[in-house]
C-alpha cells in the first residue's frame, strides 16, 4: 500500500532542483540540505525535524513550502500545558449549552407523546448525536490538517517546549496521520501534510520522537547565500554595501558574543541602511545601528571596540567570501 | 546494494550513534529515492536519516568519508568480480590461490583489489574489534589468498642455490611484502570503520569502574570526557517534569474560573498540581592530599550539571573553609581547581573547623530543600570533630549525604571520626569509582521527584 501511493499530491515536488527553484520563486533561498529533506520527507512521509540558532530560518521554510504548494498552512505553537484539546479537536461545550437551553422547549413536543421514561429515552436517544456533530466540533490544528483535501504544511513550532506527555500524542497522530473522534470516527488525511517541526533544544526531545523523524540542521548561512537571502528579501539594496554588510555580519559571527546575530537580524539590518541611505558601510554608521544587529548590552560592547577593523575588513573584502560557514 | 548500507549502520552502531530498525528502512529507501551516484546527496541523505542529533552528525559525517572512501574501491571491484562469475566459471579460476604470484606480477590493480576484497569477506575481516587484532586478520587474509603456495614457491627457489633462484626468491620475498601490505591497509580500514567504537566503548567502561585515585594524568581527558557524558545522562534524566498531578485534589478557584463560560457547569475540573522543588545542593569538600583527587571529579561532574541544579554551592576545607563557587563559575575547571588546591589544600585537616566556619558564614543556605553532600574521609587530625554542629545542619537539611573515598573496612580505625558522623547522615558510601559517583548523585537528584 505504501508504496503505491508513496507519492500522492503536491505534484511540483518532482526533485531535488524543482525544490530548490520553487522555494527560490517565493523568496526563500534553500541549500542542498534542506531540499533534499524537504524531498525525502515527501517521499518517505516522513515529519522533518529542524534544529538550529533561532532567526536562521526555520519556520519560514514552513510559510515558504505552503506558498509555493499553494497549500493552507496550520500552524501548531507549543508550549508547556499544551494538550489534546489545544491541538487536536475540541467541542464547542458553550454552544452545545445553548442550543439545550434553547431547544428545551422543542424537546416537549420530541417526547411529550411518549408515555413512560423509557420511551421518552429511546425517543430521546434518535437524536444522540445531535449535539456530538461537525456542527459542534471545534477544529484545531491537527485535525484541519488532516481534513485538507489537496494537503497542507502543517507547522509545529517549538515543540521542545512542550510536555513529554504531549510529545508522545504527537508520535501516534503523525505516524499513520489519522484522528479518532470517538462520537464521529476516523478521519484519515486524504493526502497526508508536509510536516515539519521545529527545536531550539530547549529540552532535549524524546528519543522516539527523533527516530520517527528526518533530522536537518540548519546554521548560520555562509556568506553567498546570506547575500543571496538578504537581496530577495530586501528591495534596491546596491550590491556594494551588500556585499559590505554581508561580509560585516560574518565577521561578526566569529567573535565570542553571547547571541549571535541571525538572518533575521542582517535583513533587519539591511533594511536599516536603506532608510539611513547608506551607500557603503562606514564606521558611524555602524555605530548607530550596531543594536538592531545585537540584543544584549556586553555584546554591543564587546564589539564596538573592534568596528573600525571590521569595518576596514568588510569594505576591502577580507571578509573572505570562499570562507565555510559556521556550521 | 542495500548490503552496503546496513554495513554502514552496522559500522554507525558500534560508533555510539543509535540508528533503530525503521531508520534503517528508511534509510534503504531513501537511498532508493536518490540513488548512489551523488556522494555529497548521499551524505546529506543518510545524515538527515540516521544522524539525529549534533554529536551524532559528527559521528555520522567521519564515518560517511572513511566507509565510503573505501567503498570507492570495491564497488568497482566487486561489480568486476560478480561479472566474471557470471561469464564463465573459469574466470573464477584466476583469483584461486595458485595463481596468487601470476596476479601479483599482472599488476592489474582492479583485479588485485577484488582478490583482497574477497580474502577480506572470507576472512570475515569486518568482525574486528580491537587494534591488536590487525595483525592477525591480515594474516588470515594472506593466507585465504594463497600465501602458503607463494611460501612454498619460495623456499622451493631458495633451495635451488643458484643466481637465478636468488632473483626469483628476491622477487617473491618482494612481492609477499606487497601483499602484506595491502592486506594490513584492508584490515586497518575495517578496524576504522567497525571497531573503533567497541574499543572506546570498552576503554570508557573499564575508566568508569576504575578508581579514581588510581588515575594519571593520561586519563584525565578521556575521563572528562566521560564525566560530561555522565552529566548529561543525569541531567536529560532529571530535567524532565516539574509539575505532578495530585489527582483527588480539586482546585476549586481554577475550576470555577474556567467554567464560567459554561454557566458555571464543571464541564473542565482542574486538579491540584503539585510543584517539584527544585534540587539545591550545598557540598562540603575535603580537599586534603587524599581525598582531593575524588573531590575533582565530584565537582566537576556536578558543575556540569549547572544546569539542572542551578542552585549549586560548593566549599572547600581542609583547615579553614572556602566558598568556592567564583573560583569555579568564572574560571575553567582545571584552572579552578588549581586555584582551589591553592587556597584550601595546605591546612591541617580539620572538621571541626569546616563546621564551625559552615555555621558561622553560610548557615543560611541549608534549609529544608538542601540535600547538604560531604566529601572526604572524616580523617580529622584527634582534633574535636564538633558532631554538635554536624548534628545541627543534618536536621535542618532535607537529606545528608556523605560519600567517603575509603573503604568501609577503614571506618573508624586512626583518626577517622566517621562513625560518630554517621548517625546523623541518612546515607554514608563508599565512593571509589565514577560509576560510584554517577550513582550517589542520581540518588540525591532522585530525591526531588
Amino acid at each position: 500500500m505504501m508504496s503505491n501511493d508513496l507519492i500522492t499530491g503536491y505534484e511540483p515536488m518532482t526533485s531535488i532542483e524543482a525544490i530548490t527553484a520553487g522555494l527560490e520563486s517565493v523568496g526563500y533561498i534553500s541549500t542542498r540540505p534542506i531540499s533534499t529533506s524537504v524531498f525525502l520527507a515527501h517521499g518517505l512521509r516522513k515529519p522533518i525535524l529542524i534544529e538550529g540558532p533561532a532567526g536562521v530560518g526555520k519556520t519560514d521554510l514552513a510559510a515558504s513550502l505552503s506558498r509555493w504548494l499553494d497549500v493552507p498552512l496550520l500552524r501548531l505553537q507549543c508550549y508547556e500545558g499544551l494538550d489534546e484539546g489545544k491541538a487536536l479537536y475540541e467541542w464547542k461545550y458553550g454552544k452545545q449549552l445553548l442550543y439545550t437551553q434553547i431547544l428545551k422547549e422543542k424537546l416537549n413536543d420530541v417526547i411529550g407523546d411518549a408515555q413512560t421514561l423509557e420511551a421518552s429515552l429511546s425517543e430521546l436517544g434518535t437524536f444522540e448525536d445531535l449535539f456530538f456533530s461537525e456542527q459542534f466540533l471545534e477544529a484545531r490544528p491537527l485535525l484541519t490538517a488532516m481534513r485538507q483535501s489537496a494537503g497542507s504544511v502543517l507547522l509545529v513550532d517549538e515543540i521542545d517546549k512542550s510536555d513529554e506527555e504531549f510529545e508522545a500524542f504527537l508520535l501516534e497522530v503523525l505516524s499513520d496521520y489519522q484522528v479518532t473522534v470517538p462520537e464521529i470516527g476516523t478521519i484519515r488525511a486524504n493526502v497526508p501534510p508536509i510536516v515539519i517541526l521545529t527545536s531550539n533544544n530547549v529540552r532535549e526531545l524524546g528519543d522516539a520522537l527523533k527516530r520517527r523523524c528526518l533530522h536537518l540542521h540548519i546554521g548560520f548561512p555562509d556568506h553567498k547565500r546570506e547575500q543571496r537571502i538578504v537581496q530577495a528579501r530586501v528591495e534596491g539594496i546596491s550590491e556594494t554595501l551588500l556585499d559590505q554588510m554581508v561580509g560585516f555580519v560574518q565577521s561578526i559571527r566569529e567573535l565570542d558574543i553571547k547571541k549571535r546575530p541571525s538572518i533575521a537580524e542582517t535583513v533587519d539590518w539591511a533594511k536599516t541602511l536603506l532608510l539611513l541611505h547608506a551607500n557603503t558601510l562606514d564606521e558611524t554608521f555602524v555605530r548607530d545601528t550596531l543594536n538592531v544587529l545585537l540584543k544584549h548590552e556586553s555584546d554591543i560592547a564587546a564589539v564596538t571596540t573592534d568596528i573600525p577593523k571590521l569595518v576596514r575588513q568588510a569594505v576591502s573584502g577580507q571578509s573572505a567570501s570562499g570562507r565555510p560557514s559556521s556550521y | 546494494m542495500d548490503r552496503q548500507i546496513t554495513s554502514f549502520i552496522r559500522a554507525l552502531r558500534s560508533s555510539d550513534v543509535r540508528v533503530s530498525t525503521g531508520e534503517a528502512l528508511d534509510a534503504v529507501r531513501a537511498v532508493a529515492m536518490v540513488g548512489y551516484a551523488d556522494r555529497a546527496l548521499l551524505k546529506d541523505t543518510l545524515g538527515c536519516v540516521l544522524a539525529k542529533s549534533p554529536d551524532e552528525k559528527v559521528t555520522f559525517d567521519e564515518l560517511f568519508d572513511v566507509y565510503f572512501s573505501r567503498k570507492d574501491t570495491t564497488t568497482e571491484s566487486a561489480g568486476a568480480s560478480e561479472q566474471s562469475q557470471e561469464e564463465s566459471s573459469g574466470a573464477t579460476a584466476k583469483n584461486t590461490p595458485q595463481n596468487l604470484v601470476e596476479l601479483m606480477e599482472s599488476g592489474d590493480e582492479t583485479a588485485i583489489a577484488t582478490a583482497i576484497e574477497k580474502a577480506a569477506s572470507a576472512a570475515e575481516v569486518d568482525d574486528i574489534r580491537f587494534s591488536t587484532q590487525v595483525a592477525y586478520y591480515a594474516q588470515q587474509m594472506v593466507k585465504q589468498m594463497g600465501g602458503e603456495s607463494l611460501q612454498a614457491r619460495l623456499l622451493d627457489a631458495l633451495s635451488q642455490h643458484t643466481d637465478e633462484g636468488e632473483a626469483e626468491a628476491e622477487r617473491l620475498i618482494e612481492m609477499r611484502r606487497d601483499l602484506t601490505m595491502r592486506a594490513r591497509e584492508r584490515t586497518q580500514r575495517a578496524f576504522d570503520v567497525f571497531g573503533k567504537g567497541e574499543t572506546r566503548q570498552f576503554r570508557e567502561d573499564y575508566a568508569a569502574s576504575k578508581r579514581l585515585s588510581a588515575l594519571d594524568r593520561s586519563d584525565m581527558e578521556r575521563m572528562k570526557v566521560l564525566v560530561a557524558k555522565i552529566a548529561k545522562r543525569l541531567a536529560v534524566k532529571h530535567s524532565r517534569r516539574r509539575k505532578k498531578k495530585s489527582r483527588g485534589q480539586l482546585d476549586v478557584r481554577r475550576t470555577m474560573r474556567a467554567n464560567a463560560g459554561m454557566d458555571g457547569v464543571p464541564f473542565n475540573v482542574i486538579w491540584r498540581q503539585k510543584k517539584r522543588e527544585r534540587p539545591k545542593i550545598v557540598v562540603v569538600c575535603d580537599v586534603s592530599g587524599s581525598v582531593a583527587q575524588y573531590v575533582r571529579f565530584l565537582l566537576l561532574l556536578l558543575w556540569s550539571m549547572k544546569d539542572v541544579v542551578p542552585d549549586l554551592h560548593a566549599f572547600a576545607f581542609s583547615g579553614r573553609l572556602y566558598d568556592v563557587d567564583e573560583y569555579l563559575e568564572d574560571k575553567p575547571f582545571e584552572e579552578a581547581m588549581a586555584e582551589i588546591m591553592r587556597v584550601a589544600g595546605l591546612g591541617s585537616t580539620s572538621y571541626g573547623q569546616a563546621w564551625s566556619d559552615l555555621k558561622v558564614d553560610h548557615e543560611q543556605l541549608i534549609d529544608r530543600r538542601t540535600t547538604l553532600m560531604v566529601m572526604g574521609d572524616g580523617r580529622s587530625n584527634y582534633g574535636d570533630p564538633r558532631t554538635d554542629l554536624f548534628r545541627d545542619f543534618a536536621s535542618r537539611a532535607k537529606r545528608t549525604i556523605w560519600l567517603n573515598p575509603e573503604g568501609p573496612g577503614l571506618w573508624g580505625t586512626g583518626d577517622s571520626e566517621i562513625l560518630r558522623y554517621r548517625p546523623y547522615c541518612n546515607q554514608m558510601s563508599h565512593v571509589a569509582t565514577l560509576k560510584d559517583l554517577e550513582r550517589a548523585v542520581d540518588d540525591v537528584l532522585s530525591a526531588y521527584n
